[in-house]
This record gives structure tokens, C-alpha cells and sequence, in this order.
């Protein structure tokens, strides 16, 4: 009997039926691709994108120079050197990211004690030649004063959870 | 016509005339269908796109347009592709042979453009209206696999290879169940020319169409020619998650689209005799006013559009056969069903002329 019904359930192409019932159905079905240059997904403060160096209020650059971040970098990003300046502070001259070697852990951000380098919620951003793509300080700088505004909210808001 | 043959006539002499006129009037009836069918190979590849796309709920090719105007937003997408494939190096592979390998492509085109001659679009419109229509179609669609065949040995390379060893047997086995399917239809129609077949079907309504008697080889017939397309789920010569491309994977640029074309132009002629030999071809699906009045031509362009898009839906809704599936399919099953209907059918027709006179039955044998 068993037989003789699947027999028939297959002869009639009852199961491919089925299941051009599913796609035909979604066919009609409201669609949720995200047109994404004039829609965009939601952003998590937390998100890891472009790198940043922020200042205090004052203008001061937060950085220090104590390369911790350099030593935690898992795929070794980062390349700081660090030179006394005439005021007596340890400061940096030279603050490279290889965005190409990044890997967006967010493990700088994470060992940073003054939470000068952080991550944006940046994204969009290109290079066109070899070597764009190696954010030095004062580009770092620059995308820091930037978005200070969005920096510092975002850090807010997560401030409970750390 | 007469009025264009006198033109002729006047300009190259009357012994060339006629001649001249001839092949300048084949010559025009070709670009008028390979010209209109090209482009609906171009525009077959975008509304698959589309189709398969709303299935997965995803909205499919959007963006490129014609003079920026908005609401023909992605409907340049194969205009783009086309000029993307022309302007794209074609490589020959060190070890190919190179005259096979560009032999391939051409073989796997012509035939499927070749067997349009004999597809009539209305009583009048068909460029060759021989008498041995439906031989001359299984010839031609049997043809095509040469160029599968030539392309993968050409290639030198196993993925290829194998791609169309695969596709060779699967042609052969599906093309048995094919032209039982196709018996059948000659059987009801008694002839061999597409263009009586399809007035044959002529009737009151769709009832008399070949479908209804017909319907397992209708069946038979679609699922074959899905098969001979090498078409998803039956496209394990292509077989993109294990042998890469199949037979074309060494193909580049314009070469493989001409591949492409050919497996389009391939499906728009499976769904165009599957309307001729099953639904009736040219004519409405009633036959009373308002759908009398349409031009036969756009119910049979209707028709292969519907069947068209039973192409696109089964790609989107199966996953591809498994090989000794797709042998069992076609050896095991179809071509015992089209015999036992093919005897069926005989039994039928031999009936007593009074009890075919009987309702359903005086609809499709007369």
C-alpha cells in the first residue's frame, strides 16, 4: 500500500509540485534586498570600521606612544615611533595603519588606556594607488576630528557595558 | 511581393532577377527572425535574472538603464553584459586545438538558430514550410550536442571532458524520450509539417488542443527538452559546484557567450514547439471574439513566454539531479511511459468511428 502510494506521489510529480508552489509563492513575496547606496542597515555603536585618532577637548592629541596597541595587533598593522617632545611628553611621529593588513578586531581600541586610537563607523572609504590605502597620523587625525561627534557618542553609549 | 520581384527583375536583368530576388527575400525573412530572436535570448537572460531573483526574494538586476530614465531601470543590464562580452580577450588554451576550439561555439549556435526555418508564427509566416518540418527540428536539436561534444575534447582539459562526455549521454537518452513524445503528436496530426500540426488543434477552444490527450507526453516532452537544454535541475554538464563550467570552462569572452546563446535560443525553441505541438500554436485559447481578434503571432509569443517561464521556475525551485538520477529518469521512466502511450494512442484511433464520434473523443480524432 505504502508502495503504491509513493508510487503515485512521485508518477504525479506531487512533491515537485510542492515545491513550485513554495517559490511561486514567493515570487509575489515582499523582497528585502536593502537598495544599499540610498538604504542602509542599521549600525551598532560598536562597529569597527575606518580607524581614528582623537584629541581632547583642548586640541591635544590623545595618543601617548605607549604602543600598546602595536603590540596587540594580531596581523601587525600598526607602526609607531615615538620621540620626547619640548614640553617633556612622550609623543608619536609617525602613527601608521595599514588598512590593507587590518583586520578590524578592535583589539587597539580595546588595549588603548586613553582611548585615542578607536574605530569609526566608517565604512565607505577607498584607495586608488598602492599606498592609499596606509593611513598615516595625520590622516588618522583628520578622520579623528571628523567624526568626533559620532566618536563620542558612540563611546558613550556603550560606556555602561564596559 | 509580385511588385518587388519586377523590381528586381528590372534592376539585374531577367535572368538574374529572379534569383537575386529570391535569396534577397530568404536573406531578409532570416535576419527578420534571428534579428527579433537574439535579442529575446538577451532579454531571456535578464528576465531570469529577475524571476530567479524574486524567488529568493532578492529584487534582481536594477540598475542599469537606458538615458538615465528611471522607470527602465535594469532593463540595460544584457545590452551591458553583450558589450561586456564583446570587448573580453577570447584565450585559447595552450593545448587546445584551436580550430575545434573556435569550431565549438559556432556548431552549438547554428543549429539551434538553424531550426527556426521551420517554425510557422501564424498560417502564412513560417520561412520554410517543408513537409518533413518535425524531422528536420529532432535533426537539428540533435545537432547541437556536436558542438558540446567538440568543445570539451577541443578544451584539453578534464573538467571539460567530462562536462561533455556527461552531456552527450544525456542528450542521447532524453532525446529517445523525445521523439516518442514527438510520435505521438504525429500520430494525432498525421503529418510531419508543424504548420498542419498546429491545424490539427483547431477547434472550438483549448480543449482540442494536443495537450489534453496528450498531457504525459506533454509532460515527457517539456521535462526532455529542460534535459536537452542542459538546463537546471538536469545541468550536470554544467554542473557549476563540481566540475566548475562543464564543457565551457576554457571559454572565454565572446566564445562563451556564443555558449550562452545557444542554451537561450535552444530554450526559447523547446518552449516554442512545445506551444506548436501542444498548445496549439497560433491559435487563441477560444474562439470567440475578443480573442479572435488578436493576431495569432502574440498567442504564440504568449505561449512560449509561458513556457518559458517554467524554464526559469524549475531552475529556481530544484536542486540539480544527481547523474544515475537523471539516466534513471529518462531510460526507466519516460521512455516507458511515451511506449505504452504510443500503443495507447494506436488503440484509440483504432476505434469504431461511432464511439469516437462520442463527446470527448470527437474533439481529437476525427
Amino acid at each position: 500500500m505504502e508502495r503504491i502510494k509513493h508510487f503515485f506521489k512521485s508518477f504525479l510529480l506531487f512533491e515537485l509540485l510542492k515545491g513550485m508552489k513554495v517559490t511561486g509563492r514567493y515570487l509575489f513575496a515582499p523582497k528585502i534586498t536593502v537598495h544599499y547606496p540610498e538604504e542602509k542597515t542599521p549600525q551598532s555603536p560598536r562597529f569597527r570600521g575606518l580607524h581614528a585618532l582623537r584629541r581632547y577637548p583642548n586640541g591635544e592629541e590623545r595618543c601617548i606612544a605607549c604602543k600598546l596597541c602595536e603590540a596587540v595587533c594580531p596581523a601587525l598593522a600598526i607602526t609607531i615611533e615615538s620621540e620626547q617632545r619640548e614640553d617633556g611628553t612622550r609623543r608619536t611621529t609617525r602613527y601608521d595603519i595599514d588598512m590593507i593588513k587590518c583586520i578590524f578586531c578592535g583589539f587597539c581600541e580595546e588595549a588603548c588606556p586613553v582611548d585615542a586610537i578607536v574605530e569609526t563607523r566608517v565604512l565607505e572609504y577607498h584607495g586608488e594607488v598602492r599606498g592609499d590605502l596606509t593611513y598615516t597620523k595625520e590622516m588618522l587625525l583628520a578622520v579623528g576630528d571628523r567624526y568626533e561627534e559620532q566618536i563620542a557618542k558612540d563611546r558613550e553609549a556603550d560606556a555602561p557595558y564596559r | 511581393m509580385d511588385h518587388t520581384q519586377q523590381l528586381f527583375e528590372q534592376m539585374f536583368g531577367a535572368e538574374w532577377g529572379t534569383t537575386v530576388y529570391i535569396v534577397a527575400k530568404n536573406l531578409f525573412y532570416i535576419f527578420a527572425i534571428v534579428v527579433p530572436l537574439l535579442l529575446a535570448v538577451a532579454y531571456l537572460t535578464f528576465a531570469e535574472r529577475k524571476i530567479i531573483a524574486y524567488m529568493q526574494i532578492r529584487v534582481g538586476p536594477n540598475r542599469v538603464t537606458f538615458f538615465g530614465i528611471p522607470w527602465l531601470r535594469g532593463w540595460g543590464q544584457p545590452i551591458a553584459d553583450a558589450v561586456k562580452a564583446i570587448m573580453k580577450e577570447i584565450i585559447i588554451p595552450t593545448g587546445a586545438n584551436k580550430f575545434l576550439f573556435l569550431l565549438a561555439p559556432i556548431l552549438t549556435i547554428a543549429p539551434a538558430l538553424a531550426a527556426w526555418a521551420v517554425v510557422p508564427f501564424s498560417p502564412e509566416l513560417v520561412l520554410a514550410d517543408i513537409n518533413a518540418g518535425l524531422l528536420y527540428i529532432l535533426a537539428m536539436t540533435s545537432l547541437g550536442v556536436y558542438g558540446v561534444i567538440i568543445a570539451g575534447w577541443a578544451s584539453n582539459s578534464k573538467y571539460a571532458f567530462l562536462g561533455s562526455m556527461r552531456s552527450a549521454a544525456q542528450v542521447v537518452s532524453y532525446e529517445l524520450a523525445m521523439g516518442f513524445a514527438l510520435v505521438c503528436v504525429l500520430m494525432m496530426s498525421e503529418s510531419l509539417n508543424l504548420g498542419d500540426i498546429v491545424k490539427g488543434q483547431q477547434g472550438d477552444s483549448l480543449l482540442n488542443w494536443y495537450l489534453i490527450p496528450l498531457f504525459p507526453m506533454f509532460l515527457v516532452y517539456f521535462i526532455s527538452g529542460v534535459a536537452e537544454t542542459n538546463r537546471a535541475p538536469f545541468d550536470v554538464a554544467e554542473g557549476e559546484s563540481e566540475i566548475v563550467a562543464g564543457f565551457h570552462v576554457d571559454y572565454s569572452g565572446m566564445a562563451f557567450t556564443v555558449f550562452f546563446l545557444a542554451e537561450y535560443a535552444n530554450m526559447i525553441l523547446v518552449a516554442t514547439l512545445t506551444s506548436i505541438m501542444f498548445l496549439g500554436g497560433w491559435l487563441p485559447p477560444v474562439n470567440i471574439a475578443p480573442f479572435t481578434l488578436i493576431p495569432g503571432v502574440v498567442w504564440l509569443l504568449l505561449k512560449i513566454a509561458f513556457m518559458l517561464f517554467f524554464f526559469l521556475w524549475f531552475r529556481a525551485t530544484f536542486p540539480r539531479y544527481r547523474y544515475d538520477q537523471i539516466m534513471r529518469l529518462g531510460w526507466k521512466i519516460f521512455i516507458p511511459i511515451t511506449l505504452v502511450w504510443i500503443v495507447l494512442l494506436g488503440a484509440l484511433m483504432q476505434l469504431p468511428e461511432s464511439i469516437k464520434a462520442l463527446f470527448p473523443l470527437n474533439l481529437w480524432f476525427n
